[in-house]
């Protein structure tokens, strides 16, 4: 789950890193008055779940708060990467000396979280990475043992030769490690991390992700979760318990497990249709899964038929059988369903449907073959 | 034979009373896999199905039984415990089944496996099948023949499918394993491929990857050095949007590594025969074992 910078500089305040002043506003006025009461130079911000912000001039310097309320009538509303703007955060301008990177994410390849910190902040840091790796410090921590203060203390002297400064920075650190782990967090960021020229260091911008199988044990980062900025039916999706991604295609897909989906999407293709969506169902199943998750395909008008791909493994099929023919009773069908399903309990499921008047047939390519041939108006075969 | 797990495999059944367990563990006993004892804190001494010793720890379990391999299906948060706890007890093969375990967990989980020299399979995963032997796990046994294909997958359901199709062509398996999908996890494609190589049985392996992260790029690089068994490989998420989540943590395309496009570049740059449909696994190994 993606949060907000200024939710992430809350947290990351909480744990004592040093954080300009500011506040959030929905309005430019609000803008204006919160610029006023900090009484000296402002950044705006868009609050969006993407990067870039800058280059789409979502973040704007401001001398005034007259200025600020300008500037905030501009962001406001504005679309980056296809997400409206709805806030922005108003926060002190910081004086800028120099900009490094911080930067914490949990790694495949060495199983831990690892650091990432570089003196060459504020830019790419990905073209840092390829161009000039050696101005990056990679320090893995064993998180059995938390990161120890000799580790700290040598990416403090990585970015700076100041010992003040690199204590410092170490400090920080820490407290970036503690929000991590804190927070259940798959990623998390400070860039730029600015020293002042008064010699003051200053996290100007944050950025967390939250592993979302932390959620459950985490209800206070939950509640940081913000629905306006996601599509209507893939909150309507999680709510059901089902991963779902809306596509542009007019086959809607049906499946059970991530790999498969992935799988079937690309047979769908390769036949020459086009996927509506992934919608996975998931491991252990449910009746209801099934009704939720015909709810949501045929919500989309573009979706000219209905495909399921069922492998039954810890999911029963007729399980699954049991929800098409709950979910068809209550709302009948307007566009054309192909059903494929075989797996645990095939023969009871099998029985199910065409007691209820459907077919289904045990083939996936036979199956996708006849749903692309249907989405495009033709009759089955 | 196998590779893994087979029919010296004893195995004990963590979360053996909750719903998923208890279907699961029926289903395993029906294979003939050899369940010696369940564990469910505060059911010790009872039996489950009138047949099964449950414990109240796996190290009671162990001590009672001798159980030599885990298997979890615990609710995710208790997982790593549960894994933890089977190392502990003296399993030197644990599977775990659950899905949903946060990856911070599992950071503090894979170096206590790999220090007592353990095999984790999992988190996330199907499990895996040694046909006509054993299985441990999820995967439907009846899908299944003996034979001399390997199988390792990072999908559940997408494995089932491969497996399926190559039954349905006559090409049995020495084991099926799925690794699972999440980003850490304690069994990947090159312990799987490795252990397939070393398998006598084993004659060709047919490899199901996913977008996201580089583990099949580096499965590759395993295959074209250190392998002299045919490898076919198929990669899933070829028509995914960049970018995006699809369910899995470990499915995500970060930059320019992840991608279908050059996961299979890597796969020719092997020698590894490229399946495009499912369904192109069967001739592909049946060219390959000829």
């Amino acid at each position: 789950m993606n949060i907000h910078e200024y939710q992430a500089k809350e947290i990351l305040r909480g744990f004592g890193v040093p954080i300009p002043n500011g506040k959030i506003a929905t309005t430019p006025a609000d803008a204006e008055a919160i610029a006023k009461e900090l009484g000296v130079a402002v950044m705006v911000k868009a609050q969006v779940h993407a990067g870039g912000r800058g280059k789409a001039g979502g973040v704007k310097f401001c001398k005034t708060p007259a200025d600020a309320k300008e500037k905030a009538t501009a962001i406001l509303g504005m679309q980056i990467k296809g997400l409206t703007v709805e806030k922005v955060l108003v926060t002190v301008a910081a004086d800028i000396g120099s900009e490094a990177y911080v930067g914490i994410i949990v790694d495949r390849q060495r199983k831990k979280p690892v650091f990432m910190v570089s003196a060459a902040g504020g830019i790419d840091i990905e073209q840092v990475a390829a161009q000039t790796p050696e101005k990056i410090l990679y320090l893995p921590v064993d998180t059995r043992y938390g990161l120890r203060s000799y580790e700290a203390m040598r990416m403090g002297f990585f970015l700076y030769d100041d010992v003040k400064r690199a204590r410092q920075a170490a400090k920080i650190m820490q407290q970036l490690y503690a929000a991590f782990m804190a927070s259940g967090c798959s990623l998390a960021e400070i860039n730029p991390l600015v020293a002042t020229p008064a010699g003051e260091l200053i996290a100007v911008d944050g950025k967390m992700v939250i592993d979302d199988n932390e959620l459950d044990r985490r209800p206070e980062i939950e509640a940081l979760r913000d629905v306006s900025s996601e599509a209507p039916s893939e909150v309507d999706a999680r709510n059901s318990n089902l991963t779902f991604i809306k596509l542009e295609g007019d086959v809607g897909c049906v499946v059970n497990g991530a790999g498969l989906a992935m799988a079937t999407m690309d047979l769908v293709k390769y036949y020459g249709g086009e996927p509506a969506n992934f919608l996975d169902i998931g491991g252990s199943s449910n009746p209801e899964k099934v009704v939720n998750a015909l709810r949501i395909i045929t919500a989309d008008a573009n979706v000219k038929c209905i495909l399921f791909n069922i492998f039954g493994g810890i999911t029963r099929t007729d399980d699954v059988a049991n929800g098409i023919v709950t979910a068809t009773k209550a709302n009948p069908l307007k566009v054309p369903i192909v059903i494929r399903l075989t797996g645990t309990n095939e023969e009871i499921a099998m029985k199910i449907l065409t007691d209820n008047g459907f077919t289904a047939s045990a083939d996936m390519d036979e199956a996708v073959i006849k749903a692309v041939k249907l989405a495009k108006g033709g009759q089955a075969a | 034979m196998s590779i893994f797990i087979n029919k010296d495999t004893t195995l004990v059944v963590q979360g053996i009373t909750g719903r998923d367990g208890s279907f699961h563990t029926k289903q395993m006993i029906e294979y003939g896999t050899n369940v010696v004892a369940g564990v469910t804190p505060g059911k010790g001494g009872q039996k489950f199905d009138d047949a099964v010793p449950i414990f109240n720890t796996v190290h009671d379990a162990v001590a009672a039984t001798g159980a030599n391999t885990s298997v979890i299906y615990v609710p995710p948060m208790f997982a790593a415990d549960a894994i933890m706890e089977a190392v502990d007890a003296g399993c030197a093969m644990v599977v775990c089944i659950t899905e949903g375990v946060p990856v911070l967990d599992m950071t503090r989980v894979y170096p206590f496996v790999k220090e007592r020299g353990a095999r984790l399979l999992g988190p996330n995963c199907p499990g895996l099948i040694s046909p006509g032997q054993a299985k441990v796990g999820i995967i439907p046994g009846r899908i299944c023949i003996p034979g001399n294909v390997g199988v390792v997958s990072r999908s559940g359901t997408l494995t089932y499918e491969v497996v399926y199709q190559l039954t349905r062509a006559g090409l049995g398996q020495t084991t099926c394993v799925g690794i699972g999908g999440d980003p850490i996890n304690g069994t990947n494609f090159i312990d799987c491929l490795d252990a397939f190589e070393k398998d006598p049985h084993t004659k060709a392996v047919a490899m199901m990857g996913e977008i996201g992260g580089t583990d099949e790029q580096e499965a590759a690089d395993f295959v074209k050095h250190h392998m002299t068994k045919p490898v076919v490989g198929f990669i899933a998420g070829q028509t995914a949007p960049p970018g995006r989540r699809m369910g899995h943590a470990g499915a995500i395309i970060s930059g320019s590594a992840g991608t279908a496009a050059e996961k299979i570049e890597a796969f020719k740059a092997a020698g590894i025969g490229v399946a495009v449909r499912p369904m192109d696994f069967v001739e592909l190994i049946k060219a390959k074992l000829h």
